[in-house]
């Protein structure tokens, strides 16, 4: 039997990187706690796991309305509702992802306040939900796409790196308002108000080419963006511009180191103040 | 011999109106400029030393009893060697995984069925799915719910929760296993199965951390103890004269009751400071339940009453026992401060934890201060543990009846 490995407990100062290594040998209970979630989700619900599809529909079917019959925003050649509905899928994973990232540690003073294991598994954990939601209301999108005579091309390959680039900025975003959130509850009245501005300072119902080509760049500081046109470019086949596309990467990644070195430096006050 | 535990001048301090859970932005903001604008040393917010100076050491194995009265800093040593907070200063050396029992159900989601707690739980404590599938059956049959493990948890009945909280723990096999105050919460029979439980934990060379007011348990459990006084460690060594020690300590200036715990319109005017248990002349911690017991509750009137009651009450899992007086009704009291005596006969109580309401009123509801637990009172096993499944309950009533057999008399239909 080998030696168990001390632990060291003393006050820590600054970033403590080690968490990460620890991040890994709790993988489980990341997996568990994501699960956990998936089962509660649609428990008590009459349509159970049926709301994941019925969500963007009724939100495409909504924006086709307003926005493409009414406001007849252009819509790159596609047929609005695809359009649209191309666009609700991935932001109402990343939008779901953000939301129930943001509320993963106050909604977990529980576990928090009672047993250690490494904080930022609730963050990572809150993301797993949306991404099985994510996974159906998927076959739903590109399923809709084929039956519009959509077929499959090189440029599919976009759509998993758009959904990537939307995953390291939701969960960036989702790690550092989890830690913000637990300081200041303020946080919890802002992000619902704050994902409604993104929504529409993302190219959701109209094209990102809709904006004018000097902003574009900076346009694409927002991962969003560059998430949801390669996402949607990929599918119709009119992939973005790939100097746009590294802009989002670039911010995406950014955002999540910022989130979670934020995390970390919080983290070790949680039990005292959550 | 190898050290499991060594903590070195820890200490945590807390800020008392300071950085409140859930503050709003302004309201921080607000309180950082205060404080920055008031001189030093007389800043709005004082500190609290929960734990000041606090070195021990535990060896491999051994099972140690963490005594100490309430708001001692037993609380925050477990929370501290758990690493659910950071201390202040100081450091702390745990050798390999640590598991610990803090409240009861901690980490179960009243959504999940029991199965599913389990596991989670199990991943709470870093263990993987296999793991924890190596020992579940294990698990449930000391929990004894076999035969719900696939309802959720909130339907459960607080022993079942309790129960299967244990065993999880008790079963993942930590290092060191850190137990706080659960043996409080179940019936007598769950009781000693987990001192039994704990007892084979302690065989199998792990370390345990065990924090009861159970006197009785920490001494069965345990070969020494940490004493805890205002935050500090007092003493170190044998359970005897560990023990010995925090019964006086509990005896002088013990039994203070906490202000904040009362309530009613007499809350202001009629203050009830201590409660102290005695036996035989003597003050005790533990109530011995061979003999009478006197409870002394003393306190301070802000004015005469022309008549005022005086009652203490025992409750049991949330059920009050009785209530019982210190006289007649419609007795004066005076101003100033007061002893107030209630006497209860021995045999009366089972051993079991209880809690104490007191408070006081005038007659005819006129008015009224009173709180529901303002201490607890341990009944500890009187000798050898004589319970043979018969006597269960709070209190003591001896068999007292008779049996008859009763011949059946042939009743004919009756005639039309």
């Amino acid at each position: 039997m080998s030696a168990p490995a001390v632990v060291r407990i003393e006050p820590r100062r600054g970033i403590r990187l080690a968490e990460l290594g620890e991040l890994w040998s709790h993988r489980e209970l990341i997996w568990v706690l994501a699960t956990r979630d998936v089962r509660v989700r649609y428990r008590q619900t009459v349509l159970g796991v049926a709301w994941a599809v019925l969500r963007p529909i009724l939100a495409a079917a909504l924006m086709t309305l307003v926005f493409g019959r009414l406001a007849k925003l252009p819509s790159e050649g596609l047929p609005y509702s695809l359009f649209a509905l191309l666009g609700v899928v991935p932001w109402t994973f990343f939008s779901g992802a953000v939301a129930s990232a943001s509320e993963s540690l106050l909604g977990a003073q529980a576990l928090v306040t009672r047993v250690y294991f490494p904080r930022l598994a609730l963050p990572l954990a809150a993301l797993g939900a949306p991404l099985v939601d994510l996974a159906v209301s998927l076959v739903l999108a590109l399923g809709f796409a084929l039956s519009s005579g959509l077929r499959p091309s090189a440029t599919w390959t976009l759509v998993p790196v758009g959904l990537a680039i939307l995953f390291l900025a939701a969960a960036g975003l989702g790690a550092g308002l989890a830690a913000l959130n637990a300081l200041f509850r303020d946080v919890r009245h802002l992000v619902p108000f704050a994902l409604q501005l993104a929504l529409y300072a993302s190219p959701v119902v109209y094209p990102a080419s809709l904006v004018p080509e000097r902003y574009r760049a900076a346009y694409f500081l927002n991962p969003v963006a560059g998430a949801l046109e390669a996402f949607r470019g990929g599918v119709a086949g009119s992939p973005p511009d790939p100097a746009l596309l590294a802009i989002s990467g670039a911010s995406a990644l950014a955002l999540l180191i910022a989130g979670v070195a934020l995390f970390l430096r919080v983290e070790r006050r949680l039990a005292d103040v959550v | 011999m190898t050290l499991a535990i060594r903590a070195e001048g820890l200490a945590k301090r807390y800020r008392l109106g300071g950085h409140r859970p859930g503050r709003l932005l302004y309201e921080e903001i607000g309180a950082r400029l205060r404080r920055r604008s008031a001189p030093p040393g007389d800043r709005p917010d004082g500190w609290i030393w929960a734990l000041s100076d606090v070195s021990f050491e535990v060896a491999e194995g051994e099972v140690v009893g963490v005594v100490g009265r309430n708001g001692a800093g037993k609380s925050t040593l477990l929370r501290v060697l758990s690493r659910i907070t950071e201390p202040t200063s100081g450091r702390a050396e745990v050798r390999g995984r640590l598991a610990s029992l803090l409240e009861v159900g901690t980490g179960f989601h009243p959504e999940l069925t029991g199965r599913e707690n389990v596991f989670l739980n199990g991943a709470i404590l870093g263990l993987g799915r296999r793991e924890i599938a190596a020992r579940f059956d294990e698990i449930v049959a000391f929990a004894e719910v076999e035969r719900f493990l696939d309802t959720p948890v909130k339907h459960y009945s607080s022993g079942m929760f309790m129960r299967l909280a244990f065993a999880v723990a008790a079963h993942l096999e930590p290092d060191v296993l850190v137990v706080d105050e659960v043996l409080a919460v179940g019936d007598a029979a769950f009781q000693r199965k987990c001192l039994g439980r704990m007892e084979s934990i302690a065989e199998s060379g792990r370390t345990v951390l065990f924090v009861s007011h159970n006197l009785a348990a920490v001494r069965t459990l345990c070969a020494s103890v940490l004493v805890l006084e205002g935050g500090r460690a007092v003493f170190r060594g044998p359970v005897e004269e560990g023990l010995a020690r925090y019964e006086r300590q509990l005896a002088s200036g013990g039994g203070e009751l906490e202000r904040a715990a009362f309530s009613g319109p007499l809350a202001s005017e009629l203050v009830l400071e201590r409660l102290r248990l005695r036996q035989a002349g003597r003050e005790v911690a533990a109530v011995d339940p061979g003999l009478p017991l006197e409870l002394l509750l003393e306190g301070r009137a802000e004015h005469d009453f022309r008549s005022l009651d005086l009652a203490i009450a025992l409750f049991r899992d949330g059920f009050r026992l009785f209530t019982c007086h210190d006289g007649p009704s419609g007795q004066p009291l005076g101003a100033g401060r007061f002893e107030s005596r209630f006497e209860l006969p021995a045999n009366l109580l089972r051993p079991g934890v209880y809690t104490v309401g007191a408070g006081g009123q005038r007659p005819g509801l006129g008015g009224w201060v009173w709180a529901d637990d303002v201490t607890r009172l341990e009944v500890s096993e009187r000798g050898a543990m004589e319970i043979d499944g018969r006597d269960l309950g709070a209190l003591t009533v001896t068999y007292a009846g008779s049996r008859r057999s009763v011949v059946e008399e042939r009743v004919s239909p009756a005639r039309p």
